[in-house]
């Protein structure tokens, strides 16, 4: 579903997997192994992503156009042939955008409830 | 690490090519730091869980999204949708009431406990062809006492009885059983209880079971009528329980139960045969052996009493079994023929499939490109055609439920079964599975072909496509909906055939413009002669005064209404040959009957009402009477012992098809009403009232009700129909089936044309350009049309060859079905094939003429 993307708002809420991959490459491209690896560095080692849950949501999110495998490989010291890279697409980062809008929202009304401390 | 990638197949094809490397590699990671055996332990049951949990979601994934795409895809092609759905709707429907009517009547095994273990015995004797007879109750107690192979054995009859209270008379059949005929059923009562042995003496009080259908209808469902006293036959029953809803014994009309009981003079008479033996068989004792012993017995019997039962055998068959053959018979041939209306569903909607894949070559190839492997477009194309299949089920279950209440005379009725069979969990499960068996089978070879390594070549492809390869398949599809079809036609054609013909079968008497309607006078009130007699002249005196008609008369029983009652015949000078005693069809008359029913009185003289048991003992015989013991002579005058006395002939009449038109019948002996002595031979009492007028007799019977309500008003009026209705029942299960079949048939023949249409459509669509080049080389107008025509009328000649062999194959089949029509009825095949090639021409101008409206310039042009 390459054209005619949907309104980043109708992927809302994303599955928190999906949340944490695009964020673990907002900074670079990188490979699944990686990923895992920096989300749990993340979470401090609070959500290690299986290799099922991974490829899975990879795979959504791929078809759902939030990342793309770039054609051009990393530099050729940091490359391993193995590896396959993924990269967040400008449609990708507005829904991480999104989300992460819902979730300061969201904060919000629980700070205003008092579920929340306020410098959280 | 072999495991693992052994694991990875749950996940599907795609999935694992794409990501099962990256996956191994990860595992491999967590592997090295796995140091110890706990670790390992907890890795690998991490492993089993993730892999469950993600295999699972990412078919459902794939799924979800094939289903959204094929949505998408049918919404925009909503012609072809519809078109799919209603054929497949079709097919499965058919297939579908056609099964549930097979397993209901030939499959599900009968309501009862251990039903395979629950026999029924007969007497069988090698005279008049018939197979099945009740036994005496002298015999009965014989091979009862005799007998090892069964658990228990019980017995019934049938016992027509009068129902009398406070309201309008009613005419129930009951069944009078033995003590030991509930408990081997296994059913428990919904109410109080049913006959212990003790009821089974002839002192004992007189008991009544009800049905349920009785029990809510007459009695509407008031538990306190357990105790409460009923008149049956003016004689006063305690009821003393009802049966549940569903319990049906020994048929489906029997609505209540009393007690069977033998006195010692039960015991005396051997040919007076009336009971029916049900026996459960011992676990360890199998259907032949209990045949072969119970042969035995009969063969001992028979030396015993030579007289009485020479050659008289007994005969074992399941319970389940105990209908005939032609019910059988037709059942199976409706399911063929679903089958065949299924098979033609499917090779049309593969052919519809396989069109349309072609249409979607391009977009098929696209997306290969895109990466999409060839198991994800099978897949994607799978789920389409099951959506469109499982959609079609839904509708074809409807189909099948409203079509099954008119299947519903291919029921037997003597089976303890519902009428209409119910739309339960089985019947889903099967319409499911053929729903699926639909959904893939027209589905996967069309996806397959689609999806073909080849077709990175349809990108570069151009609209010429069609090759050759692929219209062969299409042809063959076409070929074996043509065959199907000319057998299905075949088939009822020669049903057709079989119907007229049995319609046109003399029944001996003129059924037009006779209204007919029973009243069957009780014992023992009306055991004495004299009272039957008042009964009648009052009834026939006030008939035949109403306006219109032209005769009345009572008769023991109308033509087809029984089809028994016949008594040995011994005729005084010729040998009685015991082995092979002779019997005649047996009825009491009024005087006028067969002018009433158009019988033709050939020699003779009618009966008369002079004709008393004061006067001479006469009889009226029929014609082929005359030609088995007379051939040469003059029968007037002749006598003969019959129904207990030497009677005299004092006239013949013409014969008549007693046993229905089907069957060829005994010869008929027809004897004064008031010539029998009281008491005497009571079963065969008139009890039927025909009246025949000028004009519509269905109208005659408003006035006919109060003048038997006035000569006794305890009396009910059953049956009440026209004789033309009567001689109509009997082939009512011959019209239904071959309006089931010639319904088939229709569906399959305009599915076939629209194939053939389909075909052709698209293969003059996709030649244009040729049709073109040729158009501009001069092929003329009409060159093009035949060229269009020809392939279609080739392809309709093979699948007609075809057809008309396997047409043969299956008319052998249902042979018992033709009522003597030949399976090779030279009419019928050529009724088919021209039909056939009909429908071929007619499938195939439609793309002709487009063909021939082909501007060559344009269509040379297009590319």
């Amino acid at each position: 579903m390459p054209d005619g993307l949907p309104d980043p708002a109708t992927l809302l809420p994303l599955p928190p997997a999906t949340f944490h991959i695009l964020l673990s490459l907002a900074e670079e491209d990188r490979h699944g192994y990686a990923i895992i690896q920096n989300v749990a560095a993340r979470t401090n080692g609070e959500l290690k992503l299986s290799a099922g849950t991974l490829y899975r949501s990879i795979q959504r999110m791929l078809e759902q156009g939030l990342i793309v495998e770039p054609r051009e490989r990393p530099a050729p010291e940091e490359d391993d042939e193995r590896r396959r890279y993924y990269r967040i697409t400008p449609y990708g980062t507005a829904v991480a955008r999104a989300e992460a809008g819902r979730l300061t929202q969201l904060v919000r009304l629980a700070r205003e409830s008092g579920f929340a401390a306020e410098n959280a | 690490m072999r495991f693992y990638r052994a694991l990875l197949h749950a996940y599907p094809a795609s999935f694992r090519a794409e990501y099962g490397e990256e996956m191994c590699a990860l595992f491999a990671e967590r592997r090295r730091a796995a140091t110890n055996a706990l670790l390992l332990a907890a890795l690998w049951i991490d492993v089993l869980i993730d892999v469950a949990w993600n295999a699972a979601h990412v078919h459902l994934d794939i799924f979800r999204q094939d289903l959204r795409y094929a949505a998408r895809m049918l919404r925009r092609t909503p012609g072809f949708a519809l078109t799919v759905i209603a054929v497949a709707a079709l097919g499965i429907g058919a297939t579908t009431a056609a099964f549930t009517m097979v397993d209901h009547v030939l499959i599900r095994p009968l309501p009862f406990a251990d039903s395979d273990r629950l026999v029924k015995l007969y007497q069988t004797t090698p005279v008049n062809g018939f197979k099945y007879w009740e036994l005496s109750p002298a015999n009965y107690r014989d091979w009862k006492r005799a007998s090892t192979s069964f658990e228990s054995m019980g017995c019934f009859t049938g016992r027509l009885v009068n129902l009398t209270g406070k309201d309008e008379p009613l005419s129930v059949t009951g069944g009078a059983v033995t003590s030991e005929i509930f408990p081997m059923l296994g059913w428990q009562p919904a109410l109080g209880r049913y006959f212990n042995a003790e009821e089974d003496r002839e002192t004992a009080p007189a008991t009544a079971v009800l049905s349920y259908g009785l029990w809510q209808s007459k009695f509407a469902r008031d538990p306190a009528v357990l105790g409460r006293k009923i008149l049956l036959d003016s004689e006063p029953y305690t009821v003393i329980g009802v049966m549940p809803e569903g319990f049906y014994f020994p048929d489906r009309d029997t609505q209540l139960w009393t007690a069977l009981r033998f006195g010692p003079q039960d015991y005396v008479d051997r040919e007076d045969t009336y009971v029916y033996p049900l026996a459960r068989l011992r676990r360890d004792v199998s259907l032949r052996a209990a045949q072969s012993e119970m042969s035995l017995i009969a063969g001992r019997l028979a030396r015993q009493f030579p007289k009485e039962l020479a050659h008289v055998d007994a005969t074992v068959i399941r319970m389940r079994d105990d209908f005939s053959d032609q019910a059988r018979t037709m059942l199976i041939a409706l399911l063929g023929a679903a089958g065949c209306v299924l098979l033609i569903a499917c090779t049309n909607l593969a052919n519809l499939m396989l069109a349309r894949a072609m249409v979607r070559r391009k977009e098929l190839a696209v997306r290969a490109a895109m990466g999409a492997g060839r198991e994800r477009l099978v897949r994607q194309m799978l789920t389409e055609s099951l959506i469109l299949a499982s959609i079609g089920g839904a509708v074809g279950v409807l189909i099948a439920a409203f079509a099954l209440p008119l299947l519903v005379r291919l029921v037997p009725v003597g089976l303890p079964i519902t009428e209409v069979p119910p739309v339960d969990a089985r019947v889903l499960a099967f319409a499911a599975l053929i729903t699926v068996a639909t959904g893939v089978g027209f589905g996967v070879v069309p996806a397959l072909r689609a999806c073909r390594g080849d077709d990175a070549n349809a990108l570069r492809e151009t609209s010429r496509a069609g090759s050759g390869r692929r219209e062969r398949v299409r042809a063959a599809l076409v070929v074996a909906e043509v065959s199907g079809c000319v057998v299905l036609m075949v088939c009822g054609g020669l049903l057709m055939r079989a119907l007229w013909r049995v319609r046109a079968v003399d029944p001996g008497f003129r059924p037009e413009g006779v209204m007919t309607m029973r009243t069957v006078l009780p014992t023992p009130q009306y055991d004495v002669v004299a009272k039957r007699v008042e009964f009648y002249s009052r009834v026939l005196t006030a008939a035949r005064q109403l306006p219109g008609v032209t005769g009345a008369a009572y008769v023991t029983s109308l033509p087809m209404t029984r089809r028994g009652g016949v008594w040995p015949v011994e005729i005084a000078g010729q040998p009685v040959d015991l082995a092979n005693r002779e019997n005649a069809s047996l009825r009491f008359v009024t005087p006028g009957y067969f002018q009433v029913m158009g019988i033709p009185l050939l020699e003779g003289r009618d009966v008369a009402e002079l004709d008393t048991d004061k006067s001479q003992w006469v009889a009226v015989v029929s014609a082929s009477f005359v030609r088995r013991y007379w051939p040469h002579d003059d029968p007037m005058g002749r006598r003969f012992n019959f129904a207990l006395f030497d009677r005299t002939v004092v006239g013949v009449v013409g014969d008549v098809r007693m046993r229905g038109l089907e069957r060829d019948s005994e010869p008929q002996v027809y004897i004064p009403y008031k010539q029998v002595p009281d008491g005497g031979v009571i079963g065969y009492k008139p009890r039927d009232l025909a009246v025949r007028v000028n004009g519509d007799p269905a109208a005659l019977a408003p006035a006919l009700r109060p003048i038997i309500r006035e000569a006794d008003p305890g009396q009910p009026i059953t049956d009440v129909r026209t004789l033309f209705q009567l001689v109509e029942s009997e082939t009512a299960p011959r019209a239904v089936q071959l309006g089931a079949l010639g319904a088939f048939a229709a569906i399959a023949f305009l599915l076939a044309g629209i194939g053939i249409h389909g075909l052709l459509a698209f293969a003059v669509s996709s030649r244009t350009r040729e049709i073109g080049v040729r158009m501009a080389l001069g092929a003329t107008q009409s060159d093009i049309l035949t060229m269009v025509i020809r392939e279609g009328v080739v392809l309709a000649v093979i699948g007609i060859s075809v057809g008309v062999a396997v047409a043969f194959a299956a008319a052998l089949q249902i042979r018992a079905l033709l009522a003597g029509v030949p399976p090779a009825d030279a009419l019928t095949f050529a009724g088919a094939v021209a039909l056939a090639l009909l429908m071929t021409v007619a499938g195939s101008l439609l793309p002709a003429l487009r063909a021939v409206r082909v501007d060559p310039t344009v269509a040379i042009r297009v590319e």
